[in-house]
């Protein structure tokens, strides 16, 4: 079986360096991989580079990120648009901040839907409102109405998620998405992204430093240093017997709680 | 045995027009011992670091009284702290933000004994032997801090808190914004140089597993007030009040 999203051997360059190296892996349809490694690992680059979103200085240099049959990083602005959002949609470490302050969650959400179909804010309100409500997100109203400044982090983090789900994505990719937040608001944010999976079946990439986190939701690990795979597989065997020295090292150095 | 630190009914409040004033730390007291490390729990916008910036006297208290070594510091203005800030230091939680960006790390390492009038060439000698106890080559008393990864950083400001030999340090978060086998290095920094110079940490952190690795005692705050204390084994294996339950079944 082929993979949703499909990396094979890609390497990423920033003005000619290489930071990732010969990465390859599969994404199915309903799984949850999680990225980790340390900061500067290049997990972010990685998923950044199936949106193309590098930036004007990075590039992917070899390999293919295969997509419903099309390699990605050769498609053209124009084809990618109908891409990024529609089917593969991205939530980002601190939603709050990657909405616009000058306009309400609702615009955002009537914008965010018009570039891709033809939709009146009656019917997007609509959509959106259903879909918060099976999001568990109480107040859609306020929050609708809301500027993001008036929302909490975790508040604006659900909306975030919540908003890349409006075009159902078969693919979500989440760069850092409880980073930022309070570990109660943490468990809300994983527990919604859980019910997004089991809702609608979406594949789902977390990139995130925090073991714990990963370890609540994912069903395979790839574990990333210096741009390179260390460790690729079920995230069980991974976490409980991980083979590769620094994995081994990575997983030490978390602090965790004894309950006694 | 004296506590070094003794906080008493320490209230911060905002007033809001047309509504009740906003408490971000009400009427706190707790004592802190020579040689202990107190470790304070609790979310965001709990109060946690707005106590650490009224011990450390960065915004004044509104109600309450702050004593470090028997002596009341929460009226002390200009001048006079620069005494106290020869018992009290602080680690921040981002440690390029606590450096000037336009100026080495050595020049930061150094100001307060500059500000003491210590001489340049026995201040230097002293940044660089701290700097080696925390792990880094004395050559990064030249580097800026864009030059050195945050985990480097953090090493060379804590190096910086103990130049004046504090007796309390204040570590607001100070790991929280590094990777975890960083972390764990750090970490493992702060408890050498704890037992060697027997400094008393207050211990601000929203990980309870690194509070219960480290800490002697904990207090759990919530909405600027204390919900519960105590050993950090009882506490978190057995939480009384209902916030510390919920703070702790919310950890993975």
């Amino acid at each position: 079986m082929a993979g949703l999203l499909d990396y094979q051997h890609v390497e990423i360059s920033f003005n000619g360096n290489a930071v990732v190296h010969d990465v390859t892996f599969q994404l199915y349809p309903g799984e949850i991989l999680g990225l980790v490694g340390e900061s500067g690992s290049g997990k972010s680059t990685l998923i950044k580079a199936a949106m193309g979103l590098l930036g004007s200085s990075g590039m992917v240099t070899r390999g293919d990120i295969w997509f419903e049959g099309k390699n990605l990083p050769d498609l053209s602005d124009r084809e990618m648009r109908h891409i990024c959002g529609e089917k593969i949609g991205m939530i980002f470490q601190d939603c709050g901040a990657s909405l616009s302050p000058i306009r309400t969650i609702g615009e955002q959400i009537v914008e965010s839907m018009a570039a891709h179909r033809k939709v009146d804010v009656t019917t997007a309100k609509a959509a959106a409102m259903e879909l918060f409500d099976k999001l568990n997100l109480k107040d859609g109203e306020r929050v609708w109405n809301s500027y993001p400044f008036e929302l909490s982090g975790g508040m604006n983090q659900r909306a975030g998620i919540a908003i890349a789900m409006l075009m159902n994505p078969v693919v979500l990719l989440a760069d850092e998405p409880t980073s930022a937040l309070d570990v109660a608001v943490q468990r809300q944010v994983v527990e919604e992204m859980m019910s997004v999976r089991d809702a609608f079946g979406t594949a789902i990439i977390i990139v995130t430093h925090d073991i714990g986190v990963v370890s609540a939701m994912a069903d395979s690990v790839l574990v990333l240093r210096d741009g390179r795979v260390m460790e690729y597989g079920r995230a069980k065997e991974i976490l409980e017997n991980p083979r590769n020295g620094y994995t081994r090292k990575l997983l030490s150095a978390v602090p965790r709680l004894r309950r006694g | 045995m004296d506590p070094v630190l003794k906080v008493t009914d320490l209230s911060k409040s905002f007033s809001r027009a047309g509504k009740k004033d906003f408490f971000a730390v009400d009427h706190v007291s707790f004592a802190l011992m020579s040689g202990e490390i107190l470790g304070i729990v609790g979310e965001s916008g709990s109060g946690k670091s707005t106590i650490a910036k009224l011990i450390t006297r960065l915004i004044d208290a509104t109600g309450g009284k702050i004593e470090i070594e028997g002596q009341d510091i929460t009226g002390l203005k200009g001048r006079e702290m620069i005494p106290v800030y020869g018992k009290v230091q602080m680690v921040f939680q981002t440690p390029k933000g606590s450096f000037d960006p336009r100026r080495t790390l050595g020049d930061g390492i150094c100001e307060s004994l500059r500000n003491q009038g210590v001489p340049k060439a026995e201040r230097e000698a002293k940044a660089r032997a701290l700097l080696e106890q925390c792990g880094l080559p004395g050559e990064f008393l030249e580097r800026y801090p864009h030059q050195v990864s945050g985990g480097q950083c953090q090493r060379a400001a804590i190096a910086r808190a103990l130049m004046c030999d504090p007796k309390i340090l204040i570590l607001d978060e100070a790991t929280s914004s590094l990777d975890v086998t960083v972390q764990k290095q750090i970490m493992e920094l702060l408890q050498e140089l704890q037992q060697k110079k027997e400094l008393a940490y207050l211990f601000i952190c929203h990980n309870l597993a690194l509070v219960q690795q480290f800490c002697d005692r904990v207090i759990v705050l919530w909405d600027g007030k204390i919900v519960e204390q105590g050993l950090p084994d009882d506490v978190i294996l057995r939480p009384k009040s209902e916030y510390a339950k919920r703070l702790v079944e919310a950890v993975f």
